[in-house]
């Protein structure tokens, strides 16, 4: 039986369940930590950094912290603002991120977090990188000038034997998530769905799909990324 | 002394162009230019994007005529995915479409009609520019800028419900379209909110609009009618039983005598009749008709071309204008290019009523949406644009990338028709003159002005607003440059 212990939330004492993720149980209080990397259901990896917060004063990444009595947690400060700005912005500036033609616009939580930290563009140099789209599949669709590396497609998308179907190619500043032409071959339109849907831009799309969602009905059309949790 | 005359940039048009005239030594005009001088690609940068990606990412081209691009793209995509050439979709898909191209062509002819061209026939080519412009139309006219202001909003209106948002929506995908109307948007668009903004009164302003210019007409008939008039063939699509259809049609041209010399061809052949040719000083390029070559085969297109190609209209109030507007030219293609204004305004018209017809019919509220077939691997989608008829065409590869793209805009069409305007006009206005005026530039204007060019859609194309005219000596120097910001100056 999960048990419950006192935690503080931006000067405000909550109970939430020992040992349950930060974010998740943050959520749980009506506070928003906003996410980029982090997917419910698959383990998290702090990856982009973006759902920082200070945990007893002490910089933290949310999605892999996990609840402690009286852990006294603050989400939100200049600073910390600040940080997750430069976290959208560098991610804007480092690919090649077109909004106007992206299917996932609307529905894409980088842009959405780029609208909510009030980013109309980045103050970083755009790097403008050659970058290819990957379209040998018949199913999917890796437009590598999206990709942000989160990885929440390598960690949450198995085939039927339980083998992830994308994976890190190259190294360093050369690093790209390929899909695996193994592990991939056969794969049923259902996964397909599922792997675009887990990738938080717009790199993978399925193959002859798309636009199909009208503008007004999209995510985040109407209200910003984080008013689900805190409105 | 030779001179060369430049007009830069040509103003109250979109996109970015110039004018050059050059005089001889006896001040007679020898030739006469316009160019397009900016330039941007789309199609290079469409390739390697998936396909269903190109109704969305050309309608960049322009944001006075998106919907344009975004269906043409959007045609030429339902073939590529197997759901056939215009009539391949489903009745809710297509009356959905046609009801928001209807709303373009509206609220684009509405937009260059009061507030680009308005200003020349209100006051004269040769006002003063201080008055010849939109707030002057605004404070001498304030019911007619109202009803442009308002007309405008409606069709943008019925674009937002159609396509999603008023400019660059993703409403029409490969098949079909991603939303009908609810009965809300439905309602509101015919009925208003108690306001104007029904359907009803977009008829009633549009005739409103044609009184108007037929008055104009009137009291202006010598000028209009020897204003920059030259023959001409015309093109553009029809229905297969001769009637106006901006949608979807065949390919039909006539020449200047209203002979037939491009018969009813389908669409997907276009590329067996016609050509395009490049020259060194635009970016625009000349298309033709093949079988007849460079000097013969160009041809204009958009409101007057399509009055003289169509054998009717197929909706009352408009037919009966169009009735007016045939008795005008004696039987024979009309090419009085300053009509052009009065076929644009029967086009609002017909816009108008197809418009009230949709949005009474049960199929905009239907939920079957979209169609697929046998997959092609290469589609052309046409349809007459606001400016004249408009090509798409893209090949596709296996991994659905698109290979290759190529896009005929309704400017480009136009672009010899423009040059030539250009040159009749300058001809008469400037030959011989001692003194070269702002008013006599501005009626060089006038005449590419009636032709509504979209400079940045006909060269896809980048920079800065708007146009420029030189005047050159015989050795090429440099005698005269006006930019509308500047006062013409001999050097």
């Amino acid at each position: 039986m999960a048990s419950f212990v006192r935690i503080t939330l931006d000067d405000r004492v909550y109970l939430a369940e020992e040992g349950a993720q930060l974010v998740a149980a943050a959520k749980e209080c009506g506070v928003y930590i906003p996410t980029l990397c982090n997917y419910p259901g698959i383990p998290p990896k702090g990856a982009c950094r973006i759902c920082t917060v200070l945990v007893n004063g002490i910089p933290h990444t949310a999605c892999t912290t996990k609840v402690v009595e009286d852990m006294n947690v603050v989400t939100t400060t200049p600073e910390l603002e600040a940080f997750r700005t430069s976290i959208v912005e560098i991610l804007l500036a480092e690919g090649n991120h077109f909004c106007p033609i992206c299917e996932r616009s609307g529905n894409c939580e980088l842009q959405a977090l780029a609208y909510r930290y009030r980013v109309p563009v980045s103050s970083f140099p755009y790097l403008f990188p050659t970058r290819d789209v990957e379209a040998w599949h018949p199913k999917l669709i890796k437009d590598h000038n999206r990709c942000i590396q989160c990885k929440r497609c390598i960690r949450g998308i198995h085939n039927a034997k339980g083998q992830a179907i994308f994976a890190f190619g190259k190294r360093g500043d050369k690093v790209v998530i390929n899909i695996d032409r193994e592990t991939s071959r056969d794969i049923s339109d259902e996964l397909a769905q599922q792997a675009m849907d887990i990738c938080p831009v717009g790199a993978i799309l399925r193959k002859g799909k798309g636009f199909d969602t009208p503008i007004g009905r999209r995510t985040y059309d109407h209200a910003p990324i984080g008013s689900e949790v805190a409105p | 002394m030779t001179r060369k005359i430049i007009i830069d940039p040509v103003t109250r048009v979109e996109g970015h162009g110039k004018v050059t005239i050059q005089l001889d030594d006896d001040g007679q005009v020898v030739q006469s230019r316009l160019h397009i001088v900016e330039f941007r690609g789309f199609e290079r940068f469409v390739q390697g994007r998936p396909y269903w990606e190109a109704p969305v990412l050309v309608q960049r081209l322009c944001g006075i005529c998106p919907v344009s691009h975004h269906l043409a793209a959007a045609k030429a995509m339902d073939v590529v995915v197997g759901a056939g050439t215009g009539t391949g979709l489903t009745p809710t898909a297509e009356k959905i479409r046609r009801l928001m191209h209807y709303g373009q062509v509206f609220q684009s002819h509405t937009l260059h009609f009061f507030h680009l061209a308005s200003p020349d026939l209100l006051f004269g080519y040769d006002a003063p520019p201080e008055t010849r412009n939109v707030m002057g139309v605004a404070l001498a006219n304030r019911e007619l800028a109202t009803q442009a202001v308002l007309m405008r909003k409606y069709g943008q209106e019925i674009i937002a419900a159609t396509a999603g948002k008023k400019i660059h929506g993703t409403g029409a995908i490969p098949g079909g379209v991603n939303k009908s109307l609810s009965r809300e948007e439905r309602d509101r668009l015919l009925k208003g909110d108690g306001g104007p903004l029904n359907a009803d009164q977009m008829v009633t302003w549009a005739q409103g609009a044609l009184a108007f210019f037929k008055d104009y007409y009137r009291q202006h008939r010598d000028f209009i009618d020897g204003f920059s008039r030259f023959p001409s063939s015309h093109l553009s699509l029809v229905r297969p039983d001769g009637a106006l259809d901006l949608y979807h049609g065949v390919l039909r041209a006539v020449d200047a005598e209203g002979r037939r010399i491009l018969d009813d061809v389908d669409s997907q052949d276009y590329l067996q009749h016609f050509r395009e040719e490049v020259k060194s000083w635009s970016y625009m390029k000349f298309p033709y008709l093949k079988k007849l070559g460079p000097e013969n085969g160009w041809y204009r297109v958009g409101p007057l071309a399509r009055m003289n190609v169509a054998d009717f209209i197929p909706t009352p109030l408009a037919q009966e204008e169009f009735e007016a507007f045939r008795a005008v030219g004696g039987g024979k293609p009309n090419d009085r290019c300053m009509l052009t204004h009065w076929a644009r305004l029967i086009e609002v018209l017909h816009a108008a009523e197809c418009m009230r017809d949709l949005l009474q019919d049960p199929d905009i509220l239907g939920s079957d949406l979209v169609v697929t077939g046998s997959r092609q691997s290469e589609g052309i989608g046409l349809l007459e644009a606001p400016r004249g008829t408009l090509f798409h065409h893209y090949r596709v590869g296996e991994d659905d990338l698109i290979q290759m793209a190529n896009l005929i805009v309704s400017t480009t069409n136009n672009n010899e028709p423009m040059n030539r305007a250009v040159h009749h006009v300058a001809r008469a206005m400037l030959t011989g003159v001692k003194e070269i005026t702002e008013g006599m530039l501005n009626a060089v204007e006038v005449a590419i002005r009636a032709y509504d060019p979209c400079l940045s859609c006909a060269t896809h194309a980048y920079g800065q607003m708007p146009l420029e005219v030189t005047l050159v000596d015989a050795r090429g120097a440099v005698v005269a440059r006006r930019r509308k910001s500047s006062v013409l100056a001999s050097t």
